[in-house]
């Protein structure tokens, strides 16, 4: 049982949740996750830890209501109560000095980039930032990102904040004014991180990229979550979740991604004869 | 004397012959496919007396030397004919503390019935449906079980997995006065008995009653510690721990590493049985979880894990469901019982056939998997008849879903955490099989974690040698 105990909404569908877990809150690192199951019910999820209070015993979450499950997580209020967490999970992400970082998050994805780019900023890094979203709405972290930043740009879609444009645009503007970034970590839609690879290899730049595929137990029992990395089949919740985004197979994630969107719709409306062929 | 006892034995043993050993009756194939309940109901009263009176009560039982847990296998059934079903099942408990589970999954066949002399002429005593029998008779019957008083010995262990061989430590050690602790990275204790075989073979209310039992005591149950990660092995020797067992099991599933093994619609046997019993997908969408259902199923395996995962997808509303398997049904390591119910259930077997590659559709979802013919060659390691490619000999078959059922690796995430802990060229922990002790002072290993995959009780087996070792180490210190 982990409380909630405080709850604050970032953007339409986007929930920041602190949760009481005062043994992931003390052995947690940028880049991992946990798995959570809100009642008997659920299903498990992954879920970055975007943020830690060890004095507190507190871990921060940020979640998205795009399904079922994440639509029950965000209607529990403050001092109510999430039957299971476990972590912290996944390997964590290799912060070192290394010059000029830059990162990007595109919608939730920000939420993910920030643990990182926050250990990186205390390493010693000059971090650049770029969020971007699909309009001002949806952009979050902003604030958050801007003290852990020593840039930070902001592109949306339809251009009502920041600059309107793909996180990509923005990329590669920075790319061409500076002559020697170390590294790249963009998170986001997995379109998005995808472009973002095709920016940065053309520029030879190393990429990490974080991902998010279906999970069940997290900690490397089902293979729900094996991606293909340079031809390679890799398990995201053990031997990731970031990789080497040059070598990822993307089409295959997404496809993965969608092993049960038919059904999960199905699901949501409730229907009878629910799933058969799927 | 020895001539008379002889002569009785003789007696006996037509008496025993005449009387046929006794059925559980079950559910019918045609209606079990269709829900997710047990398929056997087990024996009523009086056939359960009636197939103990068969056995002859031997002086020296090789029923007994058969079972890996030593079990009073003359004794309870003698108790049986008695009509002391409680004490029945107590007398199982001195050595088996989870009587209801092996009497359901115990591979009786290999086993104490192997050698029961009854089966030297007939057909051996059915010792795993009377132990089922009396297991599940207590349970019905008694609300609490009485739990025995002990001095607490001040001393704590861990226990990291809460399969049978990590319930088993827990439960002997708690007897003798030990603080107990479980961790378990899933949010529910049991291991492969909860994540792995299903419903219909071993109802999950048994193995909740089974640890219920374990809690009562005196046992600590910490779920969702995912040791390695939340806390590692040193984190607990250097908490509150006096020592250590680590029961971790084999959860790494293998996969065949062929091309388009990541379409969509294959899975891992793990992932499906666990989507399908822990998750209860098939009870989706009032569970969260789902699972394909539909179509047509192939299963690649021919142990209890193959037969598990084709039963469960027939249950999931599968149109045809088939096994490949890479010998002929001789070889198959699963259980006759599991290979027979699997057949009633309308399950095609093909065997001496391999899979070589898989084809997705655009979606990415799979649409054929393409196979290869074989031929069994000469005797390997294992004692059978090695599997060899006919050339040429590719066909395909079109499925829906396919499932990946040819074994699993021990996890390495503890291994990889705990500095000085050896282990094989397999992953698996080293350990000294008399007492369970491995490499690194004040910890100790059993169950699939050591010896790769195996079977319940064996895991309880040596649950049992490492409870008594841990015992022994920490009275002396
Ligand atoms: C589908 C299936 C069907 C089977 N059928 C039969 C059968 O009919 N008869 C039979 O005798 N045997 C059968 N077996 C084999 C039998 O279940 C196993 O041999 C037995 O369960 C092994 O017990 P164990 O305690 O060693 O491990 P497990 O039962 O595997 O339990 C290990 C536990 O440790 C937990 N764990 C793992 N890593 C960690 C960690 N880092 N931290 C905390 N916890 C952790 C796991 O989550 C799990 O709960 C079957 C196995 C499967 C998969
Ligand atoms: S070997 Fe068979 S007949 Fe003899 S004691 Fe055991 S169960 Fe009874
Ligand atoms: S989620 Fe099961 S192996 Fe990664």
């Amino acid at each position: 049982m982990s409380k909630i105990v405080s709850k604050k909404q970032l953007s339409e569908d986007v929930y920041r949740l602190d949760l009481e877990a005062p043994k992931i809150a003390l052995k947690r690192k940028p880049g991992q996750f946990v798995i959570l199951r809100l009642d008997e019910l659920s299903e498990r999820i992954p879920l970055t830890i975007v943020d830690s209070d060890s004095d507190k015993g507190i871990i921060t979450i940020i979640v998205q209501a795009v399904g079922e499950t994440t639509r029950k997580i965000v209607s529990k209020n403050a001092g109510e109560e999430i039957l299971d967490v476990a972590g912290p999970l996944g390997s964590p992400t290799l912060i070192e000095k290394k010059g000029i970082v830059v990162v990007v998050g595109g919608g939730v994805g920000t939420a993910v980039v920030y643990p990182v780019a926050k250990a990186f900023k205390e390493a010693g890094n000059n971090v650049i930032s770029v969020i971007g979203a699909r309009n001002k709405e949806l952009i979050i972290l902003e604030d958050e990102m801007e003290t852990i930043s020593d840039k930070v740009y902001i592109t949306t879609d339809d251009g009502s904040y920041g600059a309107k444009g793909f996180v990509t645009d923005a990329l590669k503007n920075i790319i061409a004014g500076k002559d020697t970034i170390a590294e790249v970590l963009a998170v986001g839609p997995v379109p998005m991180m995808k472009a973002v690879c095709e920016v940065t290899k053309k520029f030879n730049i190393k990429t990490m990229v974080s991902l998010n595929p279906i999970m069940v137990d997290g900690t490397g029992m089902c293979g729900a979550c094996r991606v293909t990395v340079g031809g390679k089949t890799k398990f995201t919740c053990v031997d990731g979740p970031e990789f080497d985004g040059h070598k990822v197979d993307f089409d295959e994630l997404s496809r993965r991604l969608k092993s049960y969107s038919k059904m999960e719709k199905y699901g949501e409306e409730k229907q009878e004869g629910c799933c058969k062929g799927f | 004397m020895v001539r008379r006892n002889r002569k009785v034995v003789v007696k006996d043993f037509k008496v025993a012959e005449k009387i046929p050993r006794q059925k559980m009756s079950e559910q019918k194939p045609h209606e079990r496919i269709k829900n997710f309940l047990e398929v056997p109901f087990g024996y009523t009263e009086e056939q359960a007396v009636k197939e103990a009176s068969r056995c002859i009560q031997c002086k020296n039982p090789l029923c007994v030397q058969g079972c890996p847990v030593r079990v009073q296998i003359p004794e309870f059934i003698k108790l049986v004919t008695e009509r002391k079903f409680i004490e029945a099942a107590r007398k199982i408990k001195e050595t088996n503390s989870l009587p209801a589970v092996c009497g359901r999954v115990c591979p009786q066949e290999d086993q104490c019935e192997k050698v029961c002399i009854l089966g030297k002429k007939g057909d051996p005593v059915a010792i795993g449906t009377l132990e089922r029998f009396v297991a599940d008779y207590e349970r019905e019957h008694i609300e609490v079980q009485n739990v025995p008083e002990v001095k607490e010995t001040g001393k704590s262990v861990a226990v990291v997995g809460s399969g049978p061989a990590g319930l088993t430590v827990a439960g002997d050690l708690a007897k003798i006065g030990y603080n107990v602790t479980i961790f378990e990275a899933l949010h529910k204790p049991g291991g492969v008995l909860v994540y792995g075989i299903p419903e219909f073979r071993l109802p999950k209310d048994i193995v909740s009653s089974e640890i219920k039992y374990v809690e009562s005591l005196g046992v600590k149950l910490a779920t969702n510690a995912v040791i390695g990660k939340t806390d590692t092995i040193d984190d607990l020797l250097n908490g509150n721990f006096n020592a250590v067992f680590i029961g971790t099991g084999a959860g790494a599933p293998k996969f065949m590493n062929l091309p388009g093994e990541n379409c969509v619609g294959i899975y891992s046997a793990n992932e499906y049985l666990t989507r399908a019993n822990l998750m209860k997908a098939y009870k989706f969408p009032e569970y969260g979880t789902p699972i394909a259902r539909g179509g047509t199923v192939a299963v690649v395996g021919g142990g209890n894990v193959a037969m598990d995962s084709a039963r469960t997808a027939v249950r999931l509303g599968a149109d045809k469901v088939i096994i490949l398997y890479r010998r002929s049904k001789e070889e198959m390591p699963a259980r006759i019982e599991e290979i027979h119910h699997a057949e009633q259930e309308g399950i095609e077997f093909h065997f001496l056939v391999n899979p070589v590659r898989f084809i997705c559709g655009d979606s990415g979802k799979v649409k054929e998997v393409e196979c290869i013919k074989m031929k069994l060659g000469e005797l390997d390691d294992s004692g059978r008849r090695r599997p060899m490619i006919i050339e040429n000999s590719e066909f395909r078959v079109k499925i829906d879903t396919f499932i990946i059922a040819i074994g699993n690796d021990p996890n390495p995430l503890i291994q990889k955490t705990t500095p000085g802990l050896k282990v094989n060229k397999w992953g698996n922990i080293v350990t000294s099989s008399d007492t369970g002790k491995t490499s690194r002072e004040r910890v100790f290993a059993g169950g699939d974690i050591v010896t790769g995959s195996a079977t319940v009780i064996e895991a309880m087996g040596a649950g049992k040698i490492a409870a008594a070792s841990i015992h022994e180490y920490l009275s002396n210190l």
